[in-house]
C-alpha cells in the first residue's frame, strides 16, 4: 500500500473521530444542569430578558437544531458569544490558545529527546549501574505529579538557583513580536527577532519540562526493556556475527524496531500533557487558554466550554494522527494491517 | 597464522554454563571438536543439547547470563576467546559467518532486505566499495543462493518474502562473510521437507564450490548423512561420540547414538518406533558422571560416578562411554 493511500486513510480516520468528538461535547455541554441565559444575566434579571438572551442562542430549539447552528457558526467564524467576556469565542481562542499550543509542542519535545536517549541507553547498558541510575530516575519521573514537579522546578532552578524565569511569557523588558501565529517563538523566529526567540525559549523550559517529565520517564521505561528484548534477538545476533559496527547496529538496527511501543505510548501520553497543561498554565502564570477554559466553566459559558474542550480534543486527535503515520513509517507491517 | 595439522577450527573442553534464577544450568561440559579446512562436518542432538550454544561460543554472541567455565577455540591457530573485539569483528566481517536456524527471526523485521544486506556488503569489503558496487555485489549474492528476481527481494521487507526465500535471503548474507567456515544451525529446521531439501542443496552446492569448511548443526540425522564427512553427536551438553559419517551410521558405538538412529521412523516399517525413554537430565544438578546414565540401558555402575573417556573404537571412531573402556585404563 502506498504511503500516500496510508496517510489518507489515517487522515480519514481522524476525521470521523473529529465529527464523533464534536458530537459527543456538544451534547454534554447542552445537558448540564442549569440555564446559561440566567447564568449570563444574573438572578435579579427580569424573565422577559431572560427569555430573550435564550431566543437569541437557539436554546428554545431541539438539540440538533443547535448543534446545527453551533457546527455551521464553526466553519464560518462563528463560535457564538462567550457569556464571560462577551465577545466571540473565536477572538478569544486566538488570543489565549497559541501560548498553550507553544508549551504542549515544546512538551512533546523535550519528551523525546530526553526519552529516546534514556531509552536506549538503560536497554543497551542493562544491569549496570548505569541502568540502575536511569531506572530510579524514571521511577520518580513516573511517581511524581506534574505540578509538584513544576513547584520543584520553580523553588531550585528559579527561586534557588535564578537560572530560570519563574513565571510569564516573556521577560518584562522584552515586547513580543509582531503577532503572526501567535507562537512566540516562531513568530521571533519569523521576524528575525532572536533575541525574543531566546528569551521565550528560556521562559518555556521549566514549564514545559514539568509536563514533560511524567510522559518522558514512562516512554524511557518501554523504550528501555524494548532495546533489551531486540537486543537479544536472533536478528541483533545475525548483525553481530556479519560484523556489523557496534554504532550502526545500535542506532539503526536496533532503535528502529525498538521505537514502536514507545511511540505508541507517546501517542497517549500527549493526553496528558494536554490536560496537565491546564496546572502548568496555573502555576507559571502563563497566558494560556487554561485559565479563560476554567472560567468558562466556573459561569457555565457553553461556547467557551465547547471550544476548549474541541479543542483539546482537536489536538489529541491530531496528534493520534501524526503518530499513526510515524508508526507506519516504523513498522512496515502496520501498512499492511489497514490495506485491503 | 598457523594452521595446527590443517585445522581450521578446534574446540578444546569447552564448558558453558548459563546463570539464570534457578541457579547455574550447567550445559556444556568436556566439548571438543575439530573442522579441518575444507571440511564438511555434523554435530547432531536433540533439541536443547548445546549445539547452539557451542556454535554462539564460536561466534562470540553468547547472551549477557553465559558464564564461560573453561575450554578454548582455536581458529587458524588463534584463541578466539582471548584475542581482541577488533580481531573478532574481522573474523565476523571476512572469515566466518553463521546461519541462524529460523529464518524469520534472523532478519530485522523493520527493514527491506536491501538496507540489510548492503551494510553487511559493505562493511565486509576490504576497501571502500561505491554504492552501484555495493547493489552489484548484493545482487549477485542473492544470484548464488538462487533467489528469483533479486531486485525484487531487495526492495521488500522480510514478512513479504516467505520461509525459503528468507533463508536464502540470510544464505546471501553470510556469503558476503564467509570465505573459510560457515556455521548452519539447523538451517532448513523450520522450513517445508522440500523447501528444506532445495537449501541443504543449495549449502552443499556453495559450499564445495567456495572450498568453505562447514559445521552443520542439525537434530535429524538424515539431513546431514548425504552431506558431511564427520559427524559429532551430542547428548546434554557434551559430545558422546564421533566419527566418519559412514562409520557412525554402520556401526553406531554409544547407546545414545544406536537408540537415536533405530528412533528414526521408517517408511516401510510395520510400527513407529517407541523412541529413547525418559528425558534429557536437568541441567541445574546433571548426573556426576555420564550424562546419559540416567536412560542408558547398558549403565553400569561406574556410570554414576565417573564422566567417561574418550576410547577410540576404530580407526578415527571415537566414543565417550564406560562400555568401550579398554582394559588396564
Amino acid at each position: 500500500m502506498s504511503t500516500f493511500k496510508f496517510v489518507g486513510k489515517s487522515l480519514a480516520y481522524s476525521i470521523i473521530s473529529l465529527i464523533g468528538l464534536s458530537v459527543l461535547v456538544f451534547v454534554l455541554a447542552r445537558v448540564l444542569p442549569g440555564n446559561p441565559a440566567r447564568a449570563a444575566l444574573g438572578p435579579n434579571a427580569p424573565p422577559e430578558a431572560v427569555q430573550a438572551l435564550m431566543q437569541q442562542l437557539h436554546l428554545n430549539e431541539p438539540l440538533y437544531i443547535q448543534y446545527w447552528y453551533w457546527i455551521s457558526g464553526i466553519f464560518t467564524g462563528n463560535w457564538g458569544l462567550s457569556l464571560y467576556t462577551h465577545r466571540n469565542v473565536l477572538l478569544d481562542v486566538e488570543q489565549f490558545f497559541p501560548a498553550t499550543l507553544e508549551l504542549i509542542i515544546m512538551a512533546g519535545i523535550i519528551d523525546l529527546l530526553l526519552a529516546i536517549p534514556l531509552g536506549l541507553l538503560a536497554g543497551k547498558m542493562e544491569n549496570t549501574y548505569v541502568d540502575n541510575i536511569i531506572r530510579v530516575l524514571t521511577y520518580i519521573g513516573i511517581a511524581i505529579p506534574s505540578f509538584v514537579v513544576a513547584i520543584f522546578l520553580q523553588l531550585i532552578f528559579g527561586y534557588g538557583l535564578h537560572l530560570f524565569p519563574i513565571i510569564g511569557e516573556l521577560s518584562p523588558g522584552v515586547t513580543p513580536p509582531p503577532r503572526i501565529t501567535g507562537l512566540y517563538v516562531i513568530d521571533g523566529l519569523l521576524t528575525g527577532e532572536f533575541n525574543v526567540v531566546v528569551d521565550a525559549i528560556w521562559h518555556l523550559i521549566l514549564p514545559s519540562f514539568s509536563l514533560a517529565l511524567g510522559p518522558l520517564a514512562q516512554e524511557a521505561r518501554i523504550l528501555r526493556s524494548a532495546v533489551v528484548e531486540n537486543k537479544n534477538s536472533d536478528f541483533t545476533l545475525s548483525e553481530i556475527s556479519h560484523g556489523l559496527p557496534d554504532s550502526i547496529i545500535t542506532t539503526k538496527y536496533l532503535l528502529k524496531p525498538s521505537l514502536i511501543p514507545m511511540i505508541t505510548i507517546y501517542a497517549l501520553d500527549i493526553s496528558s500533557i494536554i490536560a496537565n497543561a491546564f496546572l502548568i498554565e496555573f502555576i507559571f502564570n502563563w497566558p494560556g487558554i487554561s485559565r479563560y477554559g476554567l472560567n468558562a466553566m466556573l459561569s457555565k459559558d457553553l461556547n467557551g466550554i465547547i471550544a476548549v474542550v474541541m479543542i483539546a480534543g482537536v489536538l489529541f486527535v491530531i496528534a493520534n494522527t501524526l503518530v499513526d503515520v510515524i508508526i507506519g513509517y516504523l513498522d512496515p507491517r502496520s501498512r499492511e494491517e489497514v490495506s485491503d | 597464522m598457523v594452521m595446527e595439522n590443517g585445522k581450521i577450527l578446534e574446540v578444546k573442553d569447552l564448558a558453558v554454563s548459563y546463570k539464570v534464577y534457578e541457579g547455574i544450568l550447567k550445559v556444556l561440559r568436556n566439548v571438543s571438536f575439530y573442522v579441518l579446512k575444507g571440511e564438511k562436518i555434523g554435530i547432531i542432538g536433540e533439541s536443547g543439547c548445546g549445539k547452539t550454544t557451542s556454535m554462539k561460543s564460536i561466534m562470540r554472541i553468547l547472551p549477557t547470563n553465559a558464564l564461560l567455565e573453561g575450554g578454548e577455540i582455536y581458529y587458524k591457530g588463534k584463541n578466539i576467546l582471548k584475542i581482541s573485539k577488533k580481531e573478532m569483528t574481522y573474523l565476523r566481517r571476512h572469515s566466518i559467518s553463521m546461519i541462524f536456524q529460523d529464518p524469520s527471526t534472523a532478519l530485522n523485521p523493520v527493514f527491506k532486505i536491501g538496507p540489510q544486506i548492503y551494510d553487511i556488503v559493505k562493511y565486509s569489503s576490504d576497501r571502500r566499495l561505491t554504492k552501484s558496487e555495493i547493489h552489484e555485489l548484493a545482487i549477485s549474492y542473492l544470484k548464488q543462493a538462487a533467489l528469483p528476481e533479486p531486485e525484487r527481494i531487495l526492495d521488500s521487507y522480510p514478512f513479504q518474502l516467505s520461509g525459503g526465500m528468507k533463508q536464502r535471503v540470510n544464505i546471501a548474507m553470510s556469503l558476503a562473510s564467509a570465505n573459510d567456515l560457515l556455521i548452519a544451525d539447523e538451517p532448513g529446521t523450520s522450513l517445508d521437507v522440500t523447501i528444506e531439501d532445495q537449501i541443504m542443496r543449495l549449502l552443499k552446492s556453495i559450499v564445495e564450490e567456495k572450498h568453505l569448511s562447514i559445521i552443520l548443526i542439525s537434530h535429524a540425522l538424515g539431513t546431514v548423512r548425504g552431506f558431511v564427512d564427520r559427524i559429532y553427536v551430542m547428548y546434554a551438553g557434551t559430545i558422546v561420540e564421533y566419527g566418519p559419517t559412514k562409520s557412525i551410521f554402520s556401526n553406531p558405538l554409544h547407546p545414545y547414538t544406536r537408540l537415536l538412529i533405530e528412533s528414526v521412523p521408517k517408511l516401510m516399517g510395520k510400527k513407529i518406533p517407541e523412541g529413547i525413554p525418559g528425558v534429557v537430565p536437568s541441567y541445574l544438578n546433571p548426573p556426576l558422571g555420564c550424562r546419559f546414565s540416567t536412560r542408558c540401558p547398558f549403565k553400569m555402575d561406574i556410570c554414576e560416578r565417573e564422566m567417561p573417556q574418550v576410547y577410540e573404537a576404530e580407526d578415527g571412531h571415537f566414543v565417550a562411554c564406560h562400555l568401550f573402556r579398554k582394559e588396564g585404563s
